[in-house]
This record gives structure tokens, sequence and C-alpha cells, in this order.
């Protein structure tokens, strides 16, 4: 069996007495680029919320790079990096400035700091504009910024929710490209939710949720062939559509 | 070990330049106390005699009087201001960045708090120094007594507002929060007027006001910056800092305050 980045069994959560999340199971082997779509509601935002332990959970159903976030949280997030829906960068800061101060709360500094940190903006094309203020790009390089400080402590999952939104095509296509070619080279992990289905590609894990059940779980020609359906979309409606279950 | 310096290092670093970068916020900081301390203390210097009370040994101006209440209100805005920002942050998204770094929550709060009150040290001394001028000229070795004081104090009304965060979840919630707490703390207090005075127009106010813990960390600055040490202030403050704290901490635990009310 190949190494998971990522593993959730039989997630239950509830807001209230309302259950959000109904048995959720499904895994992310290492290198994997595994997407989650669903409508909205579908309990995306749960789940990446229980992920990175912004909200707890009773039982120990998540281990990321197999280490249980219940038992060795600060383990499980060391191994994490996160690109949150809403900008999370200081905009009155620089890019750099922000970019340290998040080395420093992974606990990196000094010269190892700068040299990650050149690293991931020149990956990502941003070096140049390294002093600028975050208030004055726009919304790919703020979105470039933070896939950058996301990956700087070098963590073996990435969490993407829904990076893309509101980015012109250019800018969404090579943030797409960026990822699917890291997942590829280094190893890294990625869960991804998104709305868009042409960020997802030939080989990209899916796993469809629907009013907080995993609907479906494979590749493209896998939920094609389940659902009998010609394109991913149509899949996607056939799986969240409540008269066709 | 490192890893606790470096971040904490980061936090409040990243406070820091915020503050500089925000000049209004500066500004009005320093605006707020001086306009208390030109004007309001100008005009009711006739209508309140003020005895001879500790740590003063001489009849005093009511502006020197009002000086340590004031600073207390500079760390009182301070600190609501930084659970503001904490608020503010939390819906913007900035917070869970924080909240999802390695490290244990309570050492990401006591560095976001060390953080304000690092801030809120510098208003003061800027504060005094304008002071000076004004002829509200303490002995020498009151500025640097005052320093652990005002670590303390800070600390605690930081925690406060802290703990203010951890229970509020829109910014809306807290623009109510703060008439509801900078107001009557303010006011219920030792810092515009002697507790005594007080006591001769309602035993009640005198009462809550002793129980205020913006009084006793007014007091404790008050002797501090007379070179003198106030116990009974410093213990209460301190016992308020480490209650608010724990308040604030169990708030935001994952699976104890705030986020359990939110999920589950």
């Amino acid at each position: 069996m190949s190494e998971l980045a990522l593993e959730v069994k039989q997630l239950n959560f509830s807001y209230g007495k309302k259950q959000v999340l109904h048995d959720l199971t499904f895994n992310i082997e290492v290198g994997q680029c595994s997407f989650l779509l669903g409508p909205n509601g579908a309990g995306k935002s749960t789940l990446f919320s229980l992920i990175t332990r912004l909200y707890d959970q009773d039982k120990n159903n998540i281990k990321l790079a197999g280490i249980d976030i219940k038992v060795e949280p600060l383990k499980a997030l060391a191994q994490l990096g996160v690109v949150f829906q809403q900008t999370t960068l200081d905009l009155d800061l620089s890019v750099r400035q922000n970019l340290l101060y998040h080395a420093a709360l992974q606990g990196i500094s000094g010269q190892k700091a700068k040299v990650l940190i050149q690293q991931q903006l020149e990956q990502l094309d941003m070096f140049e504009r390294q002093n600028e203020l975050v208030r004055q790009l726009n919304g790919g390089h703020k979105r470039r910024v933070e896939i950058a400080r996301a990956l700087m402590h070098q963590p073996k999952l990435l969490l993407l929710d829904e990076p893309t939104v509101g980015l012109d095509v250019a800018s969404r296509e090579s943030i797409v490209q960026h990822i699917h070619h890291l997942c590829e080279q280094t190893g890294l992990a990625a869960l991804w939710a998104t709305h868009l289905m042409d960020e997802v590609l030939e080989g990209d894990q899916i796993t469809v949720i629907h009013q907080g059940r995993v609907k479906a779980t494979g590749q493209i020609d896998k939920l094609m062939q389940q659902t009998k359906t010609a394109s991913l979309s149509q899949a996607f409606f056939a799986l969240t559509n409540n008269r066709s279950k | 070990m490192a890893h606790y310096w470096f971040a904490l290092w980061g936090i409040v670093f990243r406070e820091l330049f915020r503050f500089v970068k925000q000049k209004e916020r500066f500004l009005s900081a320093l605006v707020r106390p001086l306009v208390w301390l030109f004007v309001f203390a100008a005009g009711f210097r006739a209508a309140l005699g003020i005895a001879i009370i500790p740590p003063y040994d001489t009849y005093i101006m009511y502006e020197v009087y009002i000086t340590p209440g004031l600073i207390g209100m500079i760390q009182l805005f301070n600190g609501m201001q930084s659970s503001l920002s904490m608020v503010y942050d939390r819906e913007m998204g900035s917070m869970r960045i924080l909240l999802v770094s390695p490290l244990p929550r309570w050492f990401l709060l006591i560095s976001k708090l060390l953080a304000g009150v690092f801030v809120s040290i510098l208003q003061v001394y800027v504060f005094l120094a304008i002071a000076w001028f004004y002829d509200i000229q303490p002995p020498v070795e009151g500025y640097l007594w005052i320093l652990p004081a005002l670590i303390l104090t800070g600390l605690m009304l930081g925690a406060l507002g802290l703990l203010l965060s951890a229970f509020i979840k829109q910014l809306e919630n807290f623009a109510g929060v703060m008439n509801f707490v900078i107001f009557p703390m303010f006011f219920m207090s030792s810092a515009l007027y002697p507790l005594w005075k007080l006591q001769e127009s309602s035993e009640i106010l005198f009462t809550i006001a002793s129980y205020n813990p913006f009084t006793q960390a007014v007091e404790f600055l008050r002797f501090a910056l007379y070179g003198q040490v106030n116990i009974e202030a410093g213990v209460f403050t301190g016992v308020a800092f480490v209650v608010f704290l724990v308040i604030a901490i169990i708030g935001y635990n994952p699976s104890k305050g705030m986020m359990k009310r939110k999920g589950r």
C-alpha cells in the first residue's frame, strides 16, 4: 500500500444538532493531487477546518502523514500547508515580511528563511516583487504569495480551499500547473477544493461530497463510467443532484 | 525552544511594524489621553480638590493625579484595540494562519498579548515625554519603576481584550462591548477621581470601583511612577491577569471554547 499523506476515516461532525459530515472516509497518497468537489454547503469548509484543527473532533479520525492530529496536533500541523479561500496575507506588510512572519511561526529564521523565501518566490515568478506591499499586488499575485507561504516549510500536504476564485484565466492556469508540477516532481500531496471542473486533470484523484457524504471517489473516467455520463461536469451533476440519487 | 523564540519574535515584529505603518492609530492613541490631560484636566482642576494621599507627599495638581489614569487608559484602549484586530483577523482569516501554525495555542495567544503590551509601552513613554513638558515630572526613577508595572497592567488589560475577542463572533458585537467595557471600567475607577471622593457620593459605586481591576491597575501604576510598590494593587492585577488569560485560552481552545460552540 502507498504511503498516505492524509487519512480521513469515518469522520462525523455536527453543528449543534445538525450533522454536516456523515462517516466521511477517503485517503490521499503521497504525491497525489486530489480534488474535493461538492456544491455549496456540502461540508468542504467544515472538513478543512477539522483538518487544520480550527475545529476539534471527538475521535481519532484524521491522520496527516501518518500522524494523528488528535494525539500529536503540533507535529501533525507541521506537515500541513494551507491556502485559505480568503486572502490571509497582511496587506500592510511587504511580500517578504509576510513570508518572514510565516517562517518565524514555523520556527525557521535567519539564512534558512531567506533561502526558502527566495526559492519559493522564484518558482512562482514573484521574487522581483518581494519588497512590494501586498496591498499593491493583484489577486493572482496575492494567491501566488499565499502558495509560496504555504509551501515554504516544505509540508507533506497542501490544502487549497478554492484558491482560484476570482482570478483571470492565465493566473488560474499557472496555479493549476504549478501545483500539479509540484505533486509530480516533489511528492507533495494536495487536497484542492473547487467548483471549477477544468482545474481537474487526467490522473487526478477526485472525491465528490454532497450533503456531508462521500458520493464517489476515483479518477475522471471512473466517475464518468459510474454515472454513465460523458464529462466530469455531468458526472458531478449526476452525483450531486438529489433526484438522480 | 528556538522555534518558540522565532515565533515570539515574528509576532512582536509584525505587531510593531503594523503599528508603525498605521500612523493614524499611533496618533489617535496619543491624542486621546492628551486631550484629557490638556482639556478635561484643566477644566476640572477647579472643581476637584485633591487631598494629600499616597503616594503623593504634597498637594498636587489635578493633571498630576490623572496622569496614571491616562496611562491606564492608553493600555486599556490598546488592549481592546488589539483584541478588535483579533476579531478582525478572525473574520478576515489571518488569525487562521496563526492558529494553524505548529505551536500550542496558549503560546500563540500569550505572544500576541506580549506584542500588544510592547506597543502600549511605547505609547505610554511617548505620552510621558510630552507630559513632562507640561510640568508633569515624576521622579526620574519613576520612569524606570513604571516599566515592570506597565508590563503587568498591559498583560492584564490585554488578556481582558483577548478574553472578549474569544467570545465575540463579529465586529458589530464588539462595538457594543467597547461601550459596555471601556467606559464603565474607566469611569468606575480611580483614574479620574480618588476612591474616597466616589465614596462620598455613592457607597455602591465605591465598592464596585474598589474591585474594578482597572482601579487596581491604575493604583499600581500610580505608585510605581513615584518609585513605590503598591503590593495589594499588584497582586490584584496579577490575579486578574491569570484569570482573564485562562478563560481566554479556554475560549480559543478548539475542543472547549468558541470553536466548540461553533461546531459540534
